[in-house]
């Protein structure tokens, strides 16, 4: 497995919606390669024909009845954000600049 | 504080329970007291980010008022507990030990904390933890470290270093912790108390800001068994709220810890989970452990489980991609932290600031991490992998479950290190879950207990006790019996030696 670079963790930054300064971008670097160089040891495990586990206790068509109950309290839930107006939540501009 | 009350905070939540429901004392005097002992040394072990007081009294005097009117009581109704802030309570804030939840007020009650108001116990407050429970020290936490009450200088075991020191400091006789890949039992190893991880299913998860969703489970932590298994009662069972939860009868934890005994009983000894980089004080109160369980009349046996030496690899691979999954929530549109919201920047400038800010280093490392294994390119060799990887690792448990009825070993590595030592080498840090991690990612149950100081530091030692998914009572069947023989042996409990704070 190959080395992971400073341009990658910038990368995975933007991904992952951190904006992440100069001084984090080189420390990260570092760090995360040497994290997966150790988590890289499972790939010695021969699991070809293994079948991957997602859940400890698998269950499937988990169905509840179809019952009428409350929601959350609106005046409770606003109150929790960082901006409403008009009985919603506000939020910035959801396109950039020349697309507007 | 007077007498009486640096009495009441010593007393187990079995006694407490008794007394209240006889009228021997009420519920208001025995919050009282706690409170008082939090205000008292919270300062110096900083267990609490946030104390209820007020809501506590008042519950106190409903359960009082309750008992006075001759209505029937929940088994705990009365006792203080002290919560994990990683689990919502409607109105409290509750911010998972991270600056992007500052001061915000869940909506809802999770099922946990629901259980503990019907089962009429009284709620001190919220515990710290490394933020959002990525972490085995509490020093991850946004809002400063938890200091361990057996050496202020010591880290009290992470993620839920909070609820494990207010209990070693008698500022709560019972807690709730969560156990993503030990959180809930390396602190009670590292504080001379006990904690319990059920079987994953057995206690909701709805309501428990997820870290890690198929690897989280809330469980109790107590200064003893019996205590533990009686908060365990009131919190565990079916509930429809969450898709994972196990419609069947909850095991009879209470009746285990009562009847303790280990007679006839196949005790494994996993031998990947010992030896090499476990202190030598970790091994020698382990094997003396082991040593008593067999006067017990238990038989040990050795088993092998070859695959757990890449559990660590596997656990760090599934958590951050979980997580970094499940952190995609906090972009600072409907709760939590808005940062850059000045009108020329955009909705995704927003998120990006806002998580910048409010995260802190850890969560930062994991989120990254997971993008990393889940990215396409990557997925097959590391998070594909490692689901392969757990598969083998619950092998290994069906294997080592047909000869043996539980597995020990010790619970940690070490006994607490100092605070400041690992904080920023992450990989020391995970080597701290290595023999707790392999639980999570089967899904099957684990109590650690304490079985003594170690020589070399004075410091507390836990040990584990593995059993299969929905045994939990065998957890507490050999827990207490071990406990008991131990607590004979010393003429009290181990908790009782704790420093004066």
């Amino acid at each position: 497995m190959t080395a992971i670079t400073r341009e990658e963790v910038a990368h995975l930054a933007k991904l992952a919606r951190l904006d992440l300064t100069a001084t984090e971008l080189d420390h990260y670097a570092e760090q995360l390669d040497v994290i997966l160089q150790s988590v890289a040891r499972i790939s010695e495990v021969a699991a070809d024909d293994i079948p991957p586990t997602s859940h400890p206790v698998p269950v499937e068509n988990v169905f509840r009845d179809d019952i009428a109950k409350p929601g959350l309290d609106r005046a409770e839930v606003f109150a929790a954000a960082p901006a409403t107006e008009a009985d919603r939540f506000r939020v910035p501009r959801i396109l950039d600049g020349e697309e507007a | 504080m007077t007498h009486a009350a640096a009495d009441l905070i010593r007393q187990p939540a079995r006694v407490l329970a008794a007394a209240i429901c006889e009228g021997e004392v009420s519920s208001v005097e025995v919050t009282k007291a706690h409170l008082a002992r939090i205000a008292e040394v919270d300062g110096q072990v900083h267990a609490f980010l946030q104390v209820t007081a007020e809501a506590a009294l008042e519950t106190a005097h409903l359960v009082d008022e309750k008992r006075g009117s001759g209505r029937k009581l929940g088994v705990l109704a009365g006792v203080p507990i002290a919560v994990k802030d990683v689990l919502t309570m409607r109105g409290v804030p509750t911010t998972c030990g991270s600056r992007i939840l500052e001061g915000w007020r869940p909506p809802y009650d999770s099922t946990v904390v629901a259980r503990l108001r019907a089962a009429d116990m009284v709620i001190l407050g919220k515990t710290n933890m490394d933020e959002f429970a990525m972490g085995s020290s509490t020093e991850h936490s946004a809002y400063g470290p938890t200091h361990n009450p057996w050496d202020l200088d010591r880290i009290p075991g992470g993620s839920g270093g909070g609820s494990a020191a207010a209990l070693a400091a008698f500022e709560a006789p019972l807690a709730i912790g969560t156990d993503t890949g030990g959180s809930i039992r390396q602190p009670a190893a590292v504080t001379g108390t006990v904690g319990v991880k059920p079987t994953y299913g057995g206690v909701s998860r709805y309501g428990l800001v997820a870290l890690a969703s198929s690897l989280d489970q809330a469980g109790p932590c107590a200064r003893s068994v019996m205590d533990a298994a009686l908060l365990h009662s009131v919190i565990a069972g079916y509930d429809p709220r969450d898709s994972t939860s196990i419609d069947a009868p909850v095991p009879d934890v209470v009746a285990a810890a009562t009847r303790a005994d280990v007679r006839g009983l196949r005790i494994g000894l996993v031998k990947e989970l010992s030896g090499e980089g476990y202190q030598p004080g970790v091994l020698q109160r382990f094997t003396e452990a082991v040593e008593i369980l067999q006067g017990l009349g238990a038989e040990v046996v050795e088993v092998s489980c070859p695959n757990f030496d890449y559990a660590l690899g596997a656990y760090y691979l599934i958590l951050p991609s979980e997580a970094s999954s499940n952190l995609a929530r906090f972009d600072g549109m409907r709760y939590g932290l808005r940062v850059g919201d000045d009108g020329s920047n955009s909705v995704e400038q927003v998120m990006s600031l806002s998580r910048e800010a409010g995260f802190g280093a850890e969560v930062k490392r994991r989120i990254m991490l997971g993008t990393y294994a889940l990215s396409s390119g990557y997925y097959d060799a590391y998070y594909g992998q490692a689901q392969k990887v757990r598969t083998l690792i619950t092998r290994d448990f069906n294997a080592a479950f047909a000869k043996a009825d539980v597995l020990i070993s010790p619970t940690t590595p070490t006994t607490a290190f100092k605070i400041g030592e690992k904080v920023d080498d992450p990989l020391a840090m995970y080597l701290n879950d290595i023999a707790t991690i392999p639980v999570n990612l089967a899904g099957n149950c684990a109590m650690s207990l304490p079985v003594g100081l170690s020589p070399a530091d004075h410091l507390p030692v836990g040990l584990q006790i593995m059993a299969p998914p929905m045994a939990d009572d065998r957890l507490y069947l050999v827990g207490s019996a071990l406990e008991s023989a131990l607590t004979d042996s010393w003429g009290h409990l181990l908790i009782e030696e704790v420093p004066n704070l």
